[in-house]
């Protein structure tokens, strides 16, 4: 690098040389550290992906994901990037529990990324767990703090709809208790869910009719750690 | 007397010149992520680790960084610490990560960092500043934790997670909620000022009784 003469006669052509070289050196070790964290990153995502899974689906033991193409819902290793996917729940005799389909949308203060637990059979949710979020701290991080608010989706109808009433009031097995302090992150998770199973609800077999367990990925947790 | 002056730097940040109790910077994270001690002292470390290495740096080239464009370098050097804790808590503590979320990346925006960069790194030597930025870090990590610890015993009944009292304890929920974030800061601010206060008549009274005794 040049050395410095005088700071106040430096032309311009000195001032973008240094950000330009700051700049490139920064995106240098930024770029080092995404690649170097990335491999760490996306399989503690997978294997969070597989425990909410396990978490949202009462009962089931194995999973496969199921992407809908030509008209039908398939098995597949590996989803393509940007497809929209389910997860099939088995139990232990590969019979079908139900699905765990992944959601996400605008929370109160960025995007939401959930996973619920549907049993097309009792056409319920049974289950709902947050991967991502960054609701206000203390406030809106209740949607998955709050055990009351999460156990809450362990029975709840989506027919027609699921409706987030305030606290206290659930009267309909398609209600479900709002937080208190945290109603906007509450709604948002309620219309997440309501708006992925209506993207779904068409491309989805009839109930009876889902595809087989074809991969034998089982829950060996042991085997993760 | 140079090895005092480096203790000197580094002391100063923890009681004097504490960042929070006497400058009263960095109040956002200091409000948003005390409500455990945990979080407080996950916080504590990535700010540690990028006021350290900011301070390193800028004190480093101090020389070659222009003065109309320092600020702007300022907050490249402190954005790329933090993309790289931001990145590397990702990878060893998601669990961590995911509770402190969005206030990991507006470290950035701490205004001790900044600041220190500012007033300190770039005028002194590379030693120095380190000394200093380590010393800033870790009276804003003893900040962020003393806070932490007292809204998580009162709100939670838990310290570090572990349930201090019995089952009979009830909650103090609003510690945990942003107001006993405020209420406490107060109080502790309020002590701060109190101590000060008595520590000035305490020298004004040692120095009249020198007066009066010569």
């Amino acid at each position: 690098m040049n050395a410095p003469t005088d700071s106040g006669a430096s032309g311009s052509m000195r001032l973008v040389l240094t950000l330009a070289i700051a700049g490139l050196v920064s995106g240098i070790a930024i770029i080092g550290i995404y690649e170097s964290t990335l491999p760490t990153i996306t399989a503690n995502k997978a294997r969070e992906l597989r425990e909410a899974v396990f978490k949202v689906l009462p009962g089931v033991s194995q999973m496969q994901a199921l992407v809908y193409r030509d008209g039908e819902l398939v098995a597949v290793d590996r989803p393509d990037k940007d497809e929209p996917v389910v997860y099939g729940g088995y139990d232990e005799h590969s019979a079908f529990v139900g699905y765990a389909m992944p959601g996400a949308g605008p929370g109160f203060q960025d995007t939401i990324a959930l996973l619920y637990g549907y049993r097309p059979d009792e056409k319920n949710v049974v289950g709902m767990e947050i991967l991502e979020s960054r609701e206000t701290p203390g406030l809106g991080d209740k949607i998955y703090k709050d055990a009351v608010f999460v156990s809450g989706f362990s029975a709840l109808s989506v027919e027609p709809e699921i409706v987030a009433v305030k606290k206290g009031t659930k009267s309909r097995p398609n209600e479900i208790d709002a937080i208190t302090g945290a109603t906007i992150s509450s709604k948002a998770v309620v219309r997440i869910i309501n708006e992925t199973h209506a993207d779904w609800s068409a491309q989805l077999p009839e109930p009876g009719s889902e595809p087989r367990l074809e991969a034998t990925e089982t829950a060996g947790t042991e085997a993760d750690q | 007397m140079k090895k005092n002056e480096f203790h000197e730097e580094f002391i100063k940040g923890i009681w004097r010149d504490n960042p929070v109790f006497v400058q009263v910077l960095g109040m956002c994270p200091m409000l948003a992520v005390t409500n455990s001690a945990i979080n407080a002292i996950a916080m504590g470390m990535a700010t540690f680790f990028v006021l350290v290495g900011s301070s390193f740096l800028v004190s480093t080239f101090r020389h070659l960084i222009p003065k109309q464009v320092r600020i702007s370098c300022f907050i490249i050097i402190i954005a790329t610490f933090v993309t790289i804790a931001d990145y590397t808590l990702l990878a060893l503590v998601p669990a961590v990560h995911k509770e402190l979320g969005a206030f990991i990346p507006l470290i950035v925006a701490n205004c001790l960092i900044l600041g220190r960069q500012e007033a300190f790194a770039s005028r002194y030597p590379t030693k120095l500043a380190v000394m200093d930025a380590m010393g800033m870090a870790s009276g804003f990590l003893l900040a962020l934790l003393s806070l932490g610890s007292v809204r998580e015993i009162l709100g939670d009944g838990a310290l570090f997670g572990m349930k201090l009292f019995g089952e009979n304890f009830e909650p103090w929920v609003i510690m945990i909620l942003p107001p006993g974030g405020f209420l406490t800061l107060g109080v502790i601010l309020l002590f701060f000022n109190w101590f000060r206060l008595k520590k000035d008549e305490f020298l004004e009274d040692v120095a009249a009784a020198e007066r009066g005794g010569n």
